[in-house]
């Protein structure tokens, strides 16, 4: 055994060794990363210091000092003087208190609010369920088909003895959830043909996939929405009118579409051809192995630049609000325009962006416990 | 051709060839790849093919499952003719198991899904039959046990017959080999070579691209010396190996001596 003549020679300090002990505990970590020399003390007591006066002065402007509730006149108009007095001092979450039925539901029929309320339920109920991968199968997509067909029914009435309420009068958070559920719901499958198109052998699909994807990233998605919302009903045949909420969603579509398309593309790009031979070899039809083989693969790859572009498409759809559209930030904006509110835009734009962080931060974490899981196979 | 004819009747007389090449071009670009290739494979026969690499040896053998596709000439697989006509295509590629240097296993399916996957969705087999039936040529490689896993967490050799057995269990009458043992360390070559030496034993039509000379003489009907995208000679082993006639079989003979 050659091996082990060679073990025998191998000198002395190649024999096992004990391997370098490591400090544990919070008080180690903090000597070796924040106080190991004297410079690093200093920056650290430092930047300590800032960080504590900073978070104590919020934390007495948000709280401490904050004013909840303001009283209401004989009229019903509320009383903001001491709002006003507060100013800078302290935060006035009256504001919240008594506009947010109009942050989130616009100027939806007060009396209806019920039902938005059960639309912004029902959307969270199916990203719940559709996060679930005991439900991906064709159960999803009847999940999807029935709660979005409520959706609709909740939102226009005129049926079942509910009030019609026009697209007009829709506003705030069921706005945002739907022009990004559909969205995104319709851009998705939309992005993946336009990705598979564009590596088709077939060169007219190619220069199809090709020309929608530029064209498309080549403009502003404002510049789209307008032309949906102005230019686009010049078009129509008189007597026509498609809905502006429609139009605006379809733009959204299309734009997502294109940019999403190009997520995927990056990710069959990053497949080996080895997969595409084993899977021709095993004789499988092109759409098995693009939907056995490939795509699972793939979109896999793409997960964390998918997600990227999810979040970006939610948080986008506030740009509704320049043609018309009152989306929950246009909702939240108008509820400043009332006379006793004005200048307390802080507390309603907080406010908003926690709502906006909630979801992008949901999305967010599940995307990264899904990478989590489905890279599984990768570890040893 | 006359040796090659003598050979395939020695195998079955009168049954038609299971490989059919006839006057096989192909050219990449400006590169002439393939060069009037004629080869006749009998049902049951054991062909290796080897040669320097660059010689044409591995896109000859993926021509003949149109992983590339020839420009001229005619190749017919068990009695059909490859063309565009995607059905035959399809029938061919049913009858046609190929094993790649690279594996080629779906990372992201376990070892039994990625033998079962070809007969359910292109062979319509119910599910628990196409799992007995991978059970069995997983055991067949002796890694049954690994069947829960994914492929990588399994070694170089393991992977590899894996890849065998799924290509066998679309119960294929014919194997293509590509240089199965290039890609893998030396001590998990042997764990392949007995798998395939098996395989042979059971009168598999097999085109083998290697370099294994051992495997060669232990398996081959026939031994197919290719340069430049040419054949140059063929025969079977023992006359390739001890009384080579061409100048470049024996450069090539002398090189891969000296390399072992």
């Amino acid at each position: 055994m050659s091996d082990v003549a060679l073990n025998e020679n191998m000198p002395n300090d190649a024999l096992p060794r004990t391997a370098p002990k490591r400090l544990l505990g919070p008080a180690a970590w903090a000597r070796e990363n924040l106080f190991s020399n004297w410079w690093s003390t200093a920056i650290t007591l430092a930047l300590g210091y800032l960080l504590i006066r900073y978070a104590v002065s919020f934390v007495d402007w948000a709280f401490v000092n904050a004013i909840w509730t303001v009283p209401y006149n004989a009229a019903g108009q509320p009383d903001t003087s001491a709002c006003r007095d507060n100013k800078g001092v302290g935060a006035c979450w009256a504001i919240i208190a008594d506009k947010h039925r109009f942050i989130l539901f616009g100027t939806y029929p007060y009396d209806e609010h019920w039902r938005p309320l059960l639309v912004c339920a029902l959307f969270v109920g199916l990203y719940i369920v559709s996060a679930m991968r005991r439900f991906w199968n064709w159960r999803l997509a009847v999940i999807w088909a029935v709660t979005l067909t409520v959706i609709g029914i909740l939102m226009w009435g005129g049926v079942f003895g509910l009030s019609f309420v026009p697209q007009e009068r829709w506003g705030g958070l069921p706005i945002t959830l739907i022009l990004a559920t559909f969205g995104l719901a319709f851009a998705f499958p939309l992005a993946i043909l336009v990705a598979l198109g564009r590596r088709s052998q077939l060169p007219a699909i190619k220069a199809l996939c090709v020309l929608y994807v530029e064209l498309i990233r080549g403009v502003p998605l404002i510049s789209l929405l307008f032309m949906a919302s102005v230019m686009f009903p010049l078009f129509l045949p008189e007597g026509i009118n498609i809905d502006k909420l429609l139009r605006a969603q379809i733009a959204i579509i299309l734009f997502a579409g294109a940019y999403l398309a190009e997520v995927v593309r990056g990710g069959l790009q990053a497949l080996p051809k080895g997969q595409y031979e084993a899977a021709d070899a095993l004789g499988l039809s092109y759409w098995k192995k693009t939907g056995l083989i490939i795509l699972p693969q793939a979109l896999r790859l793409v997960i964390p630049p998918l997600v990227n572009t999810f979040i970006g498409f939610f948080k986008d759809t506030s740009l509704v609000l320049i043609i018309g559209i009152f989306d929950l930030l246009t909702a939240g904006k108008t509820a400043l325009i009332e006379p006793q509110w004005q200048g307390f835009g802080v507390e309603v734009y907080i406010t908003l962006g926690l709502i906006y962080f909630m979801f992008c931060f949901a999305m967010s974490q599940y995307s990264a416990g899904l990478e989590a899981e489905f890279n599984r196979h990768r570890r040893r | 051709m006359s040796a090659a004819e003598t050979l395939t009747s020695a195998v079955k007389a009168d049954a038609p060839p299971a490989i059919l090449l006839e006057r096989v071009n192909k050219w990449f670009g400006s590169l002439h790849v393939l060069r009037d290739v004629n080869l006749s494979v009998a049902q049951g026969e054991r062909v290796v093919v080897c040669g320097p690499s660059g010689s044409g040896k591995s896109t000859l053998i993926r021509c003949i499952n149109r992983l590339e596709e020839h420009q001229e000439g005619r190749i017919s697989v068990d009695g059909i003719e490859l063309s565009d006509d995607l059905k035959a295509l399809d029938a061919i590629r049913r009858e046609v198991g190929m094993v790649f240097q690279s594996f080629n296993l779906f990372p992201h399916l376990t070892i039994l899904e990625n033998c079962t996957l070809a007969p359910i969705w292109v062979r319509k087999m119910p599910k628990k039959e196409a799992e007995a039936l991978a059970m069995e040529y997983l055991t067949r490689v002796r890694i049954p046990e690994q069947a829960g896993k994914y492929p990588g967490q399994l070694s170089g050799g393991q992977q590899q017959r894996v890849a065998i057995a799924r290509a066998l269990c679309m119960q294929p009458k014919i194997m293509l080999f590509d240089e199965p043992t290039s890609a893998l360390d030396p001590e998990m070559i042997k764990e392949v070579l007995d798998t395939m030496v098996m395989l042979a034993d059971t009168g598999m039509t097999m085109i083998c691209v290697t370099h294994e000379m051992g495997f060669a003489r232990q398996v081959a009907d026939r031994v197919v010396f290719m340069d430049r995208g040419e054949i140059v000679e063929q025969g079977e082993p023992e006359a390739i190996f001890s009384n080579p006639q061409t100048d470049r079989l024996k450069l090539f003979l002398s090189q891969i001596l000296r390399g072992h």
